[in-house]
Order: structure tokens, then C-alpha cells, then sequence
């Protein structure tokens, strides 16, 4: 018998898509019966008080959670966001249910033996419900009591030798797409540097000495698989500066429908055959290619690198060998001043370790918005606010065209005094010399 | 309870203490396939709907079951999901940014065997626990927030509605068969963790009601100054207000001049903003992140307001079908819904989707608003 009747959730039950209501049914279930004989650190109902007050927000359409507090560990200022359920006399068991992000390995990848370690250790100090994972990407551990916090790290950084992710205004949890480790378009090792900026600022990660918050997202290719363009101040997306390798054969071999386009994409529906001018040359976004029935020709000077013609023939299609990222800054969601997407800093930066060039600008910004930006504005807000001249002055990169999509639409320009002839200064007596007032 | 000490010491914090040693290294879990031909990757296949073959420069293969999982997940399923990952991939998955599975195998036999097994496990209630699919030209999973399991400021639930929709798109989540990739997202107030606002449709949790003030505990929750300047309208100032017959330091809200964002409610939580009646979902449409052809774009709103109506959302999931079905009938292959509408023009999208166009939908926020309105002859009647 349930602990709470729950006859709203108990209708998302149904249909096909995995319900998370069922999920944490069946953990409110296992941590009553507890096969293991875990000795839970906090109350083991803690599940069903989860479902009951979502069932209250249910009726209510209103959440039932109060703002945070102040919750987290010794010498940390951010991977623990305190919650607090606004009814506890009705749900005792999530009257504290404090979230911990957990730092993820890059790309998500895991062994069970992790996964297990990590289930033993939330079960016995947590409410056994997790994300798997948060947006920004870390393991997010959901629902955990004040005096369990310390408990949880020791034994994360002493048994699972993990850390904590990032919160407040501090730097956040890195996160990348899985790059060259399963993915042939990937132009630089996403994770490699993800791991090593992560190391390399950990104490911006956990001590939080920013205006905002600061995000890092690595995308391998510009296809953009986790994003980054959208949400990172700071972001790398792989590209490159040569030619894309084309097999020519295996391009024929499209043509010829032995190879299926798309990789398989589009093999839901029939499109018809596949037409190589139709779907690849007359759709490149800069016309850079042509196909003479024999020979695919790509005028690679003036090609955007879009991803689409190798993203319909990988086969037949690699990106160059010169190979890298460029840099984009300034992305955010809505709150304040309106969403905003990455901006391009950098055309072309090399993706190496010890990554000194990539550090080096990510310091300059730093520095720079830390001096000048306000209380909770982010990047983005700083720079349109001081203008995107100011940022390249303080990276020290010279203004180019690719840096705008269009130059200015008004004359209302900055001159720099030093550029003016004479400079600022004004010599009224001898303008009065020559105009009468 | 009794309370079982980690070896921690809270007399002597610093004792033994570890700390700022980052994430576990990401190549102690790839599986062995991975690691031998990580960087010599030649080309990919999709097979079928979640099962995905990489080949490399050396001719080994890997093959990938995608599954579709609700982000909220108990340990008894991730336990589950280690089980399967023992019996099929020798200890090793991985969870994508869109909050998938993937079990990887070097065998395709193995990889088969597995799908068939994953087919048949169900949820008590008879939901799957792990569909295939999420991959080409369909919709995957969606990226989504906490909602009312675990958030201060939500307009809407994330997990519920994310729920239903998958429900009503679930066919387009197993199949291939979409002019191009259709990405959703969800999230339960504008503030926007994840990049709903660069979604194929974005789904965001909006309030329609000014803060309620709570007089009484302004002074003593908040510090007014930081409460004002949280303020991107300029609506909120100082006010002296009198409360049980004396005079208080509170706030005054312009309510003319809000636009319920609720920053001034992360900054105080006397200021709350959260309404039943008031709350609910706008839809947004034709964002994309990808450079492929089209460069990315926001997402603009199609649907100023939805009521929200669980546990089902019944408008909204109407309202995800209606899009996806007008842009399934009428784009052209590779065309994302952005670049579907690009073409037809924006009165072709609501005429088409039956969607209403409304005031709220002209934008006036700020500058760039003034780019966003009709600035040419050209026009469709």
C-alpha cells in the first residue's frame, strides 16, 4: 500500500515512453523491502514522500520546493544546491532533499563496477533517485540530508576517487560530446581537453569567485552535439583549415546505391533514389561543389565546412587533417537580457596539450570579466555591454571580418584618440578665428 | 537509523581530507574496442532504429544500441542497466547528452541478441525501460530540467510533460522517417538550463503574474538593493510599506512594467511568484544548434501560453503533434522545421499549423525586436 495516493502520477504510468513514475515506485518498493539490508542514512521513504509531493504540485500546478540555503561541503562554494520541501510536517522524509552533482567522466562513459559503487553509495546516504544526468552533465544525486554531505564526499574523493561538480558562480562542470573516441568527424580530442581544463581550474570549479556562472563545452565537429554553441561562454567546435578527403570511389558507390546516403538517416521513408546534385551539390550552403557524373569536385577555398555533404556520404567524405577548433564566446539562455549564441573569437586555434594557446585566452577573459563584469551577468552580457572591441583588445586579436556576419548599420563609431589627427583636444580661439560666433 | 560514519571526522575536518581531485579519467571506462581505435574511426551506419555500427581504419566494428531512458532514474534501474551492460558489453555503457543509453558490443550477434532482450522489459505500468531508437532523422530523447520534483522556481513539471509528449511522438522516436532531425526540449522556467531556446520546438514554463509581495519578511529575507537590481525591466523598487501598524523597508512592484521572469525571486524569496492559474508553457519553434546547411538559429515563440493541465498535458502534446505532423507533410528532406519555415514564411506556419498568431507573439522586448518585424513587400497573402 502506498504511503501517499497518487492517482495524477499513477496516469503517467502508461504508454510506451520509460515513466519515471513507475521508476521511483519501484525504488520506494526496493528500499522498503531492502534485500540488501542497507542501513539508509535517511528516512528510506523518502521515494514515496518524493511522489506525494509531486502529486500536490499536481493538483496545486505550483511547485512545493523553497529556495535553497546555504548547504555544502568544507572549503567547497558550489556542487551542493540545498532544497527544502515547503510542506514537511506532511513529507517528514523530503524535508531536506539536498541535490550533490558529481563531476561525470567526459563523455559519460562508465564502467558497471563505477555504476554499482555509485548505487551502493546513494542508496545507503541518499534517497537511491538520481539524474542520470543534469544538464549541464553531471551525475546529479538527488535528494540527501544536511548531515550526510560531508559523509557523501569522503567517500566519493576517498572510495570512488571523484569530486564534486560545479554550482553558483563558479565555473561549471565541463562537458563535452565523445569526440574522437567514436565519432569519425571529430576534429580534436573532445574529452582530453574537457578533463584537462577541468583539472587544470578546479579551484574555479568549486570556489566560486565569479560574477556568474561559467560554462566550458567542447563539440567535436560543427554538427554541435552537446551544444555548445547555444549554452558555453566558452566554447571549442572542432573544423579545420584543409581540404576534406574524398575517396572517389567510394562516392561512385553512392551514386551507384551500394552504400546507403545518409549513413542510414533518412532510411525511414522512401525519398526516392538517391541524387547526388540534387542533395549534396545544389544543397551546400557556399555552392563550392560540382559533380560531373564521374568526378566530385570541391572548390575547398570557398567551402564553410557545414558538415552536410560528409554528414550524407562519410563514407566517401572525411574532414581535413588540419585539423582543430575555433572559439566561440558569450552563449546563455534567456535570463536577463535575452538568450544569446556564441560569438566567434577565434577562427582557428590547435587542439593540443598541454593546450597553452586555449588557457591562455580563457585567463585573459577571466581576468577581464572579473574586473568588469556586474553581479550575475554573464559573459555574453559583459561583452555586449562593453563591446565586442573591448574583448579583442584584452585576448589581443585583431578585429577581422570574419568576425562580424555584417558590419555595423550605423556611423555611431568609436574613433580611438590616438587615431585622430591632434587627438581630442579643440582650440576654440582659433575656431572662433575663422567663424564668427 | 543509525548513523554509519564514511571515516569522516567532524571534530577534525581537515584530517585525511581529499578534495579538488576532479572527475575520474574517462579512459579507465572505455570499452577495449573504443580505446584500440579511439582517433582511427573511418565511417558510420545506422543499421536500424538504435543500433548503430562505427568501423575503423584497423576493421574492427562497434556496434551501439541506443535506448531512450526519463532522466529521473532510481539506482534499481541503473542497476538494471549495469546488468545488461555485464551480460552484453563486458561492463561498459555510456548516457548521451540527450539523457540516452548506449550499450556498445564488438559483436553484431551480441548486439541483436541484446536489443531483442531490451525490447521486452517493461515498467510495472507497462511503459518500455528501454525503447531503441534516438537516432537520424527522428526525434530523440528530450532534454529537459527538474520541474516540480526539485525546483524553487518553475512555471510547469519537466518529468510529466516530458512523459506525455514522448508518449504521442513515441513512433518518431523508433523510426527514421522525418524530413531531418527533430530535437525537443523542455524547460520549466525561462531561466533555461539546456538550450530549449535553439530547439527544433522548445517547450518553456512561463509565469503570467507579477510577484506577490510578502511584506512582512522582505526586510528580513532579502537585501532589497540586490532584489531591485535583479530587475532587467526596471520594475521593482524600494518601498516603505506598513505592516502591523509600522513602517517596514519592502519592495514595490510596476506591474505594468513586469514580464514575471522571476529574477527578482531567485534574489528573494519573499517576492514569490509561482501562480496555478497564472503559470503554464510557451512553445517555441525552429532553433537548431547544428551548422549543418542552415546556421543556428533561436527558437521563436509560436504559442504564447498553454494552461497546464496534468498530469497529461493534453494541449501541449496536441500542440508538439500538430507541429511535428505539419512539418512531416511538408518540408523537404533535410529541411529542419527552421529551415522548412525560412522557406515558407512564417504566415505559411501558422496557416499550415492552425496555430493562432497572437499579440504576445510580435516581439518588443529590447532592440533586436525591431529587426524581427516585416520590413519588405514581399509577403504571402
Amino acid at each position: 500500500m502506498a504511503k501517499h495516493p497518487t492517482p495524477k502520477l499513477d496516469e503517467l504510468e502508461s504508454g510506451p515512453w520509460p515513466s519515471f513514475v513507475s521508476d521511483v515506485k519501484q525504488e520506494a518498493a526496493n528500499r522498503l523491502e531492502n534485500p540488501g539490508k542497507i542501513e539508509h542514512q535517511i528516512p528510506p521513504d523518502c521515494p514515496e514522500d518524493l511522489l506525494g509531493v509531486l502529486e500536490l504540485s499536481y493538483k496545486d500546478g505550483e511547485t512545493h520546493w523553497k529556495h535553497g540555503g546555504i548547504v555544502g561541503v568544507f572549503g567547497y562554494g558550489g556542487g551542493v544546491i540545498g532544497r527544502y520541501c515547503d510542506q514537511p510536517e506532511q513529507f517528514p522524509a523530503v524535508a531536506q532533499f539536498h541535490t550533490v552533482r558529481v563531476n561525470q567522466p567526459a563523455a559519460k562513459y562508465y564502467n558497471t563496477k563505477y555504476l554499482r559503487a555509485l548505487c551502493d553509495l546513494w542508496d545507503k546516504r541518499g534517497s537511491g533517485l538520481t539524474n542520470m544526468h543534469g544538464s549541464t552533465g553531471d551525475i546529479v544525486l538527488l535528494g540527501t540530508q544536511t548531515p550526510q554531505l560531508e559523509e557523501i564526499f569522503f567517500e566519493l574523493t576517498h572510495e570512488m576517487d571523484s569530486d564534486l561538480g560545479g554550482s553558483g558562480s563558479n565555473l561549471r562542470t565541463p562537458e563535452c560530446c565523445l569526440g574522437t573516441s567514436r565519432c569519425e568527424f571529430s576534429c580534436f580530442d573532445t574529452q582530453d581537453i574537457c578533463r584537462e581544463l577541468t583539472m587544470a581550474y578546479q579551484d574555479e570549479l568549486h570556489r566560486p569567485a565569479f560574477p556568474y556562472k561559467f560554462k566550458f563545452k567542447f563539440d567535436g565537429c560543427p554538427n554541435g552535439c552537446v551544444a555548445a554553441i547555444a549554452r558555453a561562454d566558452f566554447s571549442l567546435i572542432g573544423t579545420w583549415k584543409d581540404d576534406i578527403r574524398i575517396d572517389q570511389s567510394a562516392v561512385a558507390a553512392y551514386v551507384g546505391g551500394e552504400f546507403p546516403p545518409n549513413a542510414g538517416a533518412h532510411s525511414g521513408r522512401d525519398w526516392g533514389k538517391f541524387d547526388l546534385q540534387k542533395e549534396v551539390v545544389e544543397r551546400c550552403p557556399s555552392r563550392c561543389m560540382a559533380y560531373d557524373g564521374a568526378k566530385l569536385r570541391i572548390d575547398n577555398r570557398e567551402c564553410t565546412r557545414c558538415m552536410h555533404c560528409i554528414n550524407v556520404m562519410p563514407r566517401a567524405l572525411r574532414i581535413g587533417l588540419e585539423s582543430g577548433a575555433s572559439v566561440f564566446v558569450g552563449a546563455k539562455a534567456p535570463v536577463l537580457d535575452g538568450a544569446q549564441m556564441g560569438s566567434l573569437l577565434l577562427p582557428f586555434v590547435e587542439v593540443k596539450p598541454p593546450y597553452t594557446e586555449v588557457k591562455e585566452i580563457i585567463e585573459k577573459i577571466w581576468d577581464w570579466w572579473m574586473e568588469e563584469g556586474k553581479n550575475r551577468e554573464r559573459l555574453g552580457e559583459t561583452i555586449r555591454r562593453l563591446s565586442f572591441q573591448r574583448l579583442l583588445d584584452v585576448v589581443g586579436l585583431s578585429p577581422q571580418a570574419v568576425h562580424v556576419r555584417e558590419p555595423r548599420h550605423n556611423p555611431y563609431m568609436f574613433f580611438k584618440e590616438e587615431e585622430v589627427p591632434g587627438g581630442f583636444e579643440r582650440d576654440l580661439q582659433a575656431h572662433r578665428a575663422r567663424h564668427k560666433r | 537509523m543509525v548513523f554509519s560514519s564514511s571515516g569522516y571526522n567532524p571534530e577534525k575536518p581537515m584530517e585525511n581530507r581529499i578534495s579538488d581531485i576532479g572527475p575520474r579519467d574517462f579512459e579507465e571506462f572505455y570499452p577495449p574496442v573504443i580505446a584500440r581505435n579511439k582517433g582511427k574511426w573511418l565511417y558510420h551506419e545506422i543499421l536500424e532504429p538504435g543500433l548503430l555500427v562505427h568501423v575503423a581504419e584497423s576493421g574492427e566494428k562497434v556496434y551501439t544500441l541506443r535506448c531512450g531512458a526519463s532522466r529521473l532514474m532510481s539506482v534499481t534501474h541503473i542497476r538494471e542497466i549495469c546488468d545488461i551492460a555485464d551480460k552484453y558489453c563486458d561492463g561498459h555503457v555510456r548516457f548521451t547528452t540527450r539523457n540516452n543509453i548506449e550499450f556498445m558490443t564488438d559483436s553484431e550477434e551480441k548486439a541483436k541478441a541484446m536489443k531483442a532482450d531490451l525490447a521486452g522489459r517493461k515498467f510495472s505500468g507497462g511503459s518500455s525501460k528501454f525503447p531503441a531508437g534516438g537516432t537520424g532523422a527522428g526525434i530523440s530523447n528530450i532534454v529537459h530540467t527538474q520541474g516540480w520534483v526539485h525546483c524553487h522556481t518553475p512555471a510547469t513539471d519537466a518529468s510529466g510533460p516530458v512523459k506525455a509528449i514522448m508518449d504521442e511522438v513515441f513512433a518518431e522516436f523508433g523510426q527514421m522517417r522525418l524530413p531531418a532531425h527533430l530535437r525537443i526540449s523542455l524547460a520549466c522556467c525561462i531561466n533555461m538550463c539546456g538550450a530549449v531556446h535553439c530547439s527544433d520546438i522548445g517547450l518553456v514554463g512561463v509565469h503570467r503574474k507579477p510577484p506577490a509581495v510578502d511584506h512582512e519578511w522582505t526586510g528580513q529575507l532579502c537585501e532589497i538593493p540586490l532584489a531591485v537590481a535583479a530587475c532587467p525591466t526596471g520594475a521593482v523598487r524600494p518601498a516603505k510599506v506598513e505592516v502591523n501598524g509600522g513602517q517596514v523597508k519592502s519592495v514595490a512592484i510596476n506591474k505594468d512594467r513586469c514580464m514575471y521572469c522571476g529574477n527578482c525571486f531567485t534574489m528573494c524569496p519573499a517576492l514569490p511568484i509561482s501562480d496555478g492559474v497564472g503559470d503554464g508553457i510557451a512553445v517555441m519553434v525552429g532553433g537548431k544548434v547544428s551548422n549543418r546547411i542552415g546556421t543556428p538559429q533561436f527558437s521563436k515563440v509560436v504559442v504564447a501560453y498553454i494552461p497546464n493541465e496534468p498530469p497529461r498535458w493534453p494541449t501541449v502534446t496536441a500542440t508538439v503533434k500538430k507541429i511535428v505532423d505539419a512539418y512531416a507533410a511538408h518540408a523537404k528532406k533535410y529541411e529542419r522545421i527552421g529551415e522548412w519555415i525560412a522557406r515558407i514564411g512564417w504566415e505559411r506556419f501558422f496557416s499550415l499549423t492552425g496555430l493562432e498568431f497572437t499579440h504576445h507573439l510580435i516581439d518588443d522586448f529590447r532592440e533586436p525586436a525591431y529587426y524581427t518585424w516585416r520590413q519588405t513587400t514581399q509577403f504571402k497573402f
